[in-house]
């Protein structure tokens, strides 16, 4: 009863203001708003004083030239090209060292202390040979780019220069029907695509936030970053003269990062004018004020924030990632380890592709985590070939230790440039990680969506792999 | 010598009493909002309060949902809950719903304004609009390090006269004004400072007899709410959430409402 007396007032109320609303007319929203607004410049006009010059213009001259027609996009890509060149030029020593420690004087102690022990075969084979060598590995090749790249983006995004980006791409995204705010989230999705999916919570347009949330795989993550470069050192940066090949390989994973861009117009354009069509919708953007970089608080926060976040995910996933590797290595079935049945089952499905059996077993195996794609590829091949003198045995996780090291085994497992260039070009296409698709699936409460941003990169991936392959061999037949 | 004894008596003094809760926040006295236009430094401010590292960059939009963190100074516990940016509370986007729900149906203790001392004009119309619906409020005038690099005086004094409330001038990325802030927030939540929120005065007779109308109507419904005017002139306006406030009791529960879901 008291439910329902609370339902009848509730009514009164509702049908009183629509009656009181049709007495009104339509014009009273805009006196109220109106008087705030008065209000507002009057009080800032009491209390306000302008003494002298304000410094804008110094905010201004800064941005008639990084958003010209003219400079802006060349200055993105120069700044972008900076970026990557100071890690892949910065990344290597550190790196070098790092595994020398990890790998070159840790990882026989570890072996030592297990025979030492009498721990089984078996049992530190999964255990140091498998998970232990892939955390080592993980740390050591990402650790150390990362430690770079994010406070340098980091420091970009301080000073003010991301919504700039937004303001020079914003034509382009709207050209292709999707939300200006989409550069937003696509540089977000250059640190991670996870992140970058939620931060599309920006985009008020379902329609538009959808767009941005399948498109966003394309913004090359960090987890990717490392195979690109490495990758790219060892067989673009290999085919220049030497004194070319930083700056030639650093070029090389820009390129593979604008074209991801390119494929986020491309793909956002052909979603709004077939399966998510519609208009894009307006909306405003503040071009915030420059603002000096805090240096230390940058480093401090982007280094606890992001490369600890982003190097412990890794961590967790390529543990487990690492065990697995070492078991479908050393589980034989009619005498041959599970992984050799996979890669001599795919192998000519995958050569149509420009790529291998080990690579597209590793990208299974590196669902969870995109980071670990490079040392189950390096694992794989050096199984496969039955190159004997590196690593210690089936299925270890070893450490190169040089890019050399790593240089020779891909060479022996076949790999050419047309090889590199499509693992770079499968790196930029395939499924997200899985934490990705989770986060897709949180978001949009679609198991539809969800399918279409995973299988959608693939095939793409799978066709451009294709026809570069088709391509260079016509090319250099 | 004196002066410092000078100092010692004054409560800022006694920053040491602040312990940055980062998100431990059981049992908490007062509940305080963040709002402010975007870009404006919410999320420094929220950092400087709580310890927490909620992620901070310079452009607009960056957070995108609600944030929440704890402090205690002087023997209170504070729960401070950092909201989007938004221009206006006039509900044309979600961002706005969220913010404006959450100051209207979460109803914190004090509401922090955090504005930018550089363009106050624009970030006044949002502190007026605020000041619509809540009766406690501090204005934090932010990034007064800019304003003064770019000549820009602001009468503190006679800001804070006209507006009702206090205002605390700052520069959150350099941790200055976070003290006064504290203090501030502290008197208002505790009520020794009373505010008297400027409000905006309808020049239409017609309207203000609508609203009284309905604002009676609503007195015997929902007793208790601070800014029926406002609810009032909400429902006349026909805006949905407050219509459906009103059908779903929400308005009279007074619970504080979960975000509204995001996805499509």
């Amino acid at each position: 009863m008291e439910t329902s007396n609370l339902t009848n007032k509730d009514n009164e109320i509702l049908s009183l203001a629509n009656n009181l609303r049709w007495d009104l007319g339509v014009n009273f929203h805009d006196t109220v708003i109106e008087s705030i607004y008065e209000d507002a410049s009057r009080i800032a006009q009491r209390t306000v004083a302008q003494e002298g010059d304000p410094a804008k213009h110094f905010d201004l001259k800064i941005d008639r030239i990084v958003t010209s027609r003219w400079l802006g996009f060349p200055i993105m890509f120069l700044l972008l090209a900076l970026v990557f060149w100071l890690t892949v030029s910065g990344a290597n020593y550190p790196s070098g060292l790092l595994a020398d420690l990890f790998i070159g004087k840790l990882y026989p102690l570890l072996k030592q202390f297990a025979a030492n022990i009498g721990t089984p075969a078996w049992l530190s084979g999964v255990l140091i040979d498998g998970a232990y060598l892939a955390v080592a590995w993980v740390v050591s090749v990402m650790l150390p780019p990362m430690a770079i790249f994010f406070p340098l983006f980091t420091l970009l995004e301080d000073f003010g220069y991301l919504p700039r980006v937004a303001f020079n791409m914003d034509s382009l995204f709207r050209k292709a029907g999707a939300h200006g705010k989409q550069a937003l989230t696509l540089s977000m999705g250059f640190g991670c695509n996870a992140a970058g999916v939620i931060a599309t919570r920006v985009i008020d347009s379902p329609r538009e936030r959808l767009i941005a949330i399948i498109t966003n795989n394309f913004s090359l993550c960090n987890g990717r970053w490392p195979t690109q470069i490495l990758i790219a050192t060892i067989f673009i940066g290999g085919a220049v003269p030497s004194y070319l090949a930083g700056i030639v390989s650093a070029g090389a994973v820009v390129g593979i990062a604008v074209l991801g861009i390119g494929f986020s117009l491309a793909v956002s354009w052909g979603l709004s004018k077939s399966i998510l069509r519609g208009e894009a919708s307006a909306f405003s953007l503040e071009l915030p004020p420059y603002r000096p970089p805090r240096i230390w608080q940058t480093l401090y926060t982007s280094l606890i924030d992001r490369t600890i976040f982003v190097l412990w995910r890794a961590i967790v996933f390529a543990l487990p990632a690492g065990i697995l590797i070492w078991v479908v290595a050393n589980v034989h079935i009619h005498g041959i380890s599970i992984a050799e049945h996979f890669i001599d089952w795919s192998n000519p499905f995958a050569v149509i592709f420009g790529l291998n059996g080990v690579i597209l077993l590793a990208y299974i195996i590196a669902i969870p985590a995109n980071e670990i794609v490079i040392p189950t590829v390096l694992m794989l091949t050096v199984l496969q070939t039955g190159m004997s003198g590196v690593g210690a045995g089936a299925g270890v996780m070893f450490d190169t230790a040089s890019i050399q090291g790593t240089e020779e085994i891909l060479r022996a497992g076949g790999w050419t440039l047309l090889t590199g260039i499509n693992l770079m070009l499968f790196s930029l296409l395939h499924n997200p990680c899985s934490t990705t698709i989770y986060t897709i699936f949180k978001e949009t409460h679609s198991w539809k969506w969800t399918l279409v941003s995973t299988f959608l990169p693939i095939v793409l991936g799978l066709i451009v792999c294709f026809f570069t392959t088709q391509i260079w061999l016509l090319i250099t037949s | 010598m004196n002066n410092t004894q000078g100092c010692e008596n004054c409560p800022v003094h006694h920053k040491e009493h602040l312990i940055r809760m980062g998100i431990a926040m059981d049992r908490v006295d007062y509940v305080i909002a963040l709002a402010g236009n975007p870009n404006t430094g919410k999320s420094t401010v929220f950092n400087n309060l709580t310890g927490l590292r909620q992620h901070t960059g310079n452009w607009p939009g960056k957070t995108v949902s609600r944030a929440e963190g704890g402090y205690s100074y002087a023997e209170k516990r504070y729960k401070v809950v950092d909201l989007p940016g938004t221009y206006s509370l006039l509900s044309t986007s979600t961002d706005e719903d969220v913010a404006r729900n959450f100051i209207l149906f979460g109803r914190p203790d004090v509401t922090v304004i955090v504005a930018d001392a550089t363009r106050l004009e624009r970030n006044l119309n949002l502190t007026l609009q605020i000041l619509e619906i809540t009766d406690r409020a501090v204005l934090c005038l932010n990034l007064m390090d800019e304003a003064k690099r770019n000549h820009i005086e602001i009468d503190l004094r006679n800001l804070s006269k006209e507006l009702g409330i206090p205002v605390i001038p700052a520069a959150a990325r350099q941790k200055e004004g976070m003290p006064e802030l504290i203090q501030a927030i502290e008197e208002v939540a505790s009520g020794k400072y009373v505010c008297k929120p400027h409000r905006a005065k309808s020049k239409s007779p017609k309207l203000n007899h609508a609203i009284a109308t309905l604002v009676k109507k609503l007195e015997e419904q929902f007793p208790g709410i601070p800014n029926l005017n406002w609810v009032a002139l909400r429902l006349l306006e026909g805006d949905e959430s407050i219509i459906d406030a009103i059908r779903t009791g929400e308005l009279g529960t007074l619970s504080p409402t979960t975000f509204p879901t995001l996805a499509s």
